[in-house]
């Protein structure tokens, strides 16, 4: 049994009239990559900004490492690296007095701790006396995660650090944060892309300032609930609508080249039958695992009702 | 002046554009019907934007013969700007002013008439079903809200073609749906819809996709062709194989 690193209870946060966290509750284990999976306006950058020490609660506590985030925050930025979700390194100044800057500013030194960050690092070394401004999303992505890592911290924060970058230098980052928690440390990560979930140990899903759910990928998937089709036919255009209309479904939505009915009961031969009397033909329909982006679709109509 | 072929709304023929000795677009051809959804992709880097930039006749291409909305993008620039509609998930909409504020600023930029603006703003969000928000202040409205909003301001002086940019960056997964229904039934009306996303799930709503790759387009095709002919499951993996090639990207 590993004990809490990073322990949340009972955390509010309201601007003004938006709530923008309502009652989160969470325990994170040492050595866990942890997602927070939600759209913009979810709340994850105020739950990073409170846990980095750089907002208050309105009520609630959080802790990391025994350090509360309130009382503790001089130690707690000695031991956390935060990569916020904008750009934040200083644009005019290069790669490498970037890294100095961050190094300088924790009392650390690039020498000492060069091996951390030496399979990041090297990729952008070649481009070290260029402004980090004109650097590309790629490189200022890599740039930035050596910059929270250069003071050797514990854990890791890293808000949405994929959001707008294509899908190859995802998968790349992704590896990247893999090593790192080979390494032992622990990582918290925000991301709106529902397929990154898959990569994480665990993932809390976060809508209007509530998580709603919390467990492995696998779980999540395994607690689904319902049989859900992917289905297509000749008449793509209505097949939406036609299988909205029927009774046994309970929810219908577009998913990539096909259609997905999350359904009360697993009876295909009973829908093929409904969508051929509305007119389509060549229909496939199959039942399929779910992925966290249905789990997350389901949770959000549950939520609702 | 209308293009011969008036079914064509945009024509690029040859599209070169170099930054110093950097070739940002590097020979492109292609044609986009009328009606289309035209999925524009490519790894960050790649020269999406520089090409967009010239479509939307805001920057002059080194060489090339491009034409949109049957206008020329180098003596008829102002036109071209009269017949297309723009949205981006970074700027968008102006968050002190209210919904019906910003349909009105819009639709003046683009020199409509009052009665005009008054009567596109009343049917725009008739078909959104937000009328009861139009005295609303932006920035009190959820953001699912706000880019469906942004996606009617760009309709607003009836446009020929509608470029988004990443149009759905960020929102949860049932508005991200939302958002495309509204990009089909635009289409279903003879819009044409250029648009580009990190969502590889996306480009399959597309009609066509082409995918850049350090300048160049690699492949254009229907989703389903681009899928047969790279024997991929996926569209992400019909994007994985080709970016992993490029080397400006990233």
């Amino acid at each position: 049994m590993q004990t809490a690193e990073i322990r949340i209870e009972h955390l509010f946060k309201s601007y003004q009239n938006i709530v923008a966290l309502n009652d989160i509750n969470l325990e994170i284990r040492q050595g866990e990559l942890f997602g927070f999976i939600g759209p913009d306006g979810a709340g994850k950058t105020t739950l990073f900004r409170i846990l980095s020490s750089l907002m208050i609660p309105d009520k609630g506590k959080a802790s990391m490492m025994g350090l509360d985030v309130v009382a503790n925050y001089k130690e707690i930025r000695k031991k956390i690296g935060y990569m916020p979700g904008r750009f934040s390194l200083y644009q005019d100044l290069t790669v490498e007095e970037n890294l100095r800057f961050f190094a300088g500013v924790h009392g650390a030194s690039i020498e000492d701790n060069y091996h951390l960050i030496k399979d990041i690092y090297s990729q952008i070394e070649p481009f070290k006396d260029r402004p980090s401004g004109k650097l590309s999303g790629g490189m200022k992505q890599k740039l930035a995660l050596s910059c929270a890592l250069i003071h050797r911290p514990k854990v890791l924060l890293l808000d949405e650090p994929t959001t707008g970058v294509d899908a190859v230098s995802r998968q790349e980052f992704w590896a990247m944060l893999k090593k790192l928690r080979e390494a032992g440390l622990t990582i918290l990560v925000s991301t709106p892309y529902m397929d990154e979930a898959s990569l994480c140990d665990r993932v809390a899903l976060i809508q209007k300032g509530t998580i709603m759910d919390v467990a492995t990928p696998d779980s999540m998937i395994a607690q689904f609930g319902f049989p859900l089709i992917s289905v297509r036919s000749s008449k793509m255009n209505l097949l939406l609508d036609d299988l909205k209309s029927l009774a046994e479904t309970k929810m219908a939505y577009r998913f990539g080249d096909a259609v997905h009915g999350i359904m009360e009961l697993d009876n295909k031969k009973m829908l093929i039958e409904a969508l051929l009397n509305k007119g389509h033909e060549k229909i496939e329909c199959e039942t399929i695992t779910p992925t966290i982006e249905d789990c997350f679709l389901l949770l959000m109509q549950t939520k609702d009702e | 002046m209308e293009a011969a072929d008036s079914k064509t709304v945009i024509r690029v023929r040859n599209l070169v554009k170099k930054f110093g000795s950097f070739v940002a677009n590097d020979n492109l051809n292609f044609d986009v019907e009328k009606g289309e959804i035209f999925g524009f992709l490519g790894a960050n880097g790649a020269g999406k934007t520089t090409a967009i930039k010239i479509l939307c006749g805001l920057q002059k291409p080194t060489s090339g013969e491009i034409r949109v909305a049957g206008y020329d993008i180098y003596d008829q620039a102002d036109q071209v700007k009269k017949n297309i509609g723009y949205m981006s998930q970074r700027f968008s909409l102006y968050e002190d002013l209210t919904v019906g504020e910003n349909f009105q600023f819009y639709g003046g930029i683009y020199g409509l008439k009052a009665p005009v603006i008054r009567q596109r703003t009343t049917q725009l969000l008739d078909e959104l079903g937000l009328t009861h928000i139009k005295n609303k202040i932006l920035k009190e409205i959820p953001l699912g809200w706000k880019q469906k909003l942004a996606f009617s301001v760009a309709l607003i002086h009836n446009p020929r073609i509608v470029f988004l940019d990443e149009p759905t960056g960020g929102v949860d997964p049932l508005t991200r749906r939302q958002f495309w229904e509204m990009i089909y039934s635009a289409a279903q009306k003879g819009i044409t819809v250029f648009v580009t996303t990190h969502y590889m799930d996306e480009a399959e709503y597309c009609s066509r996709v082409s995918i850049m790759v350090d300048g160049r387009i690699e492949a254009l095709d229907s989703p389903s062709g681009l899928k047969k002919h790279y024997r991929a499951e996926s569209m992400n993996e019909v994007f994985v194989k080709l970016a992993r090639s490029g080397k400006n990207s990233r």
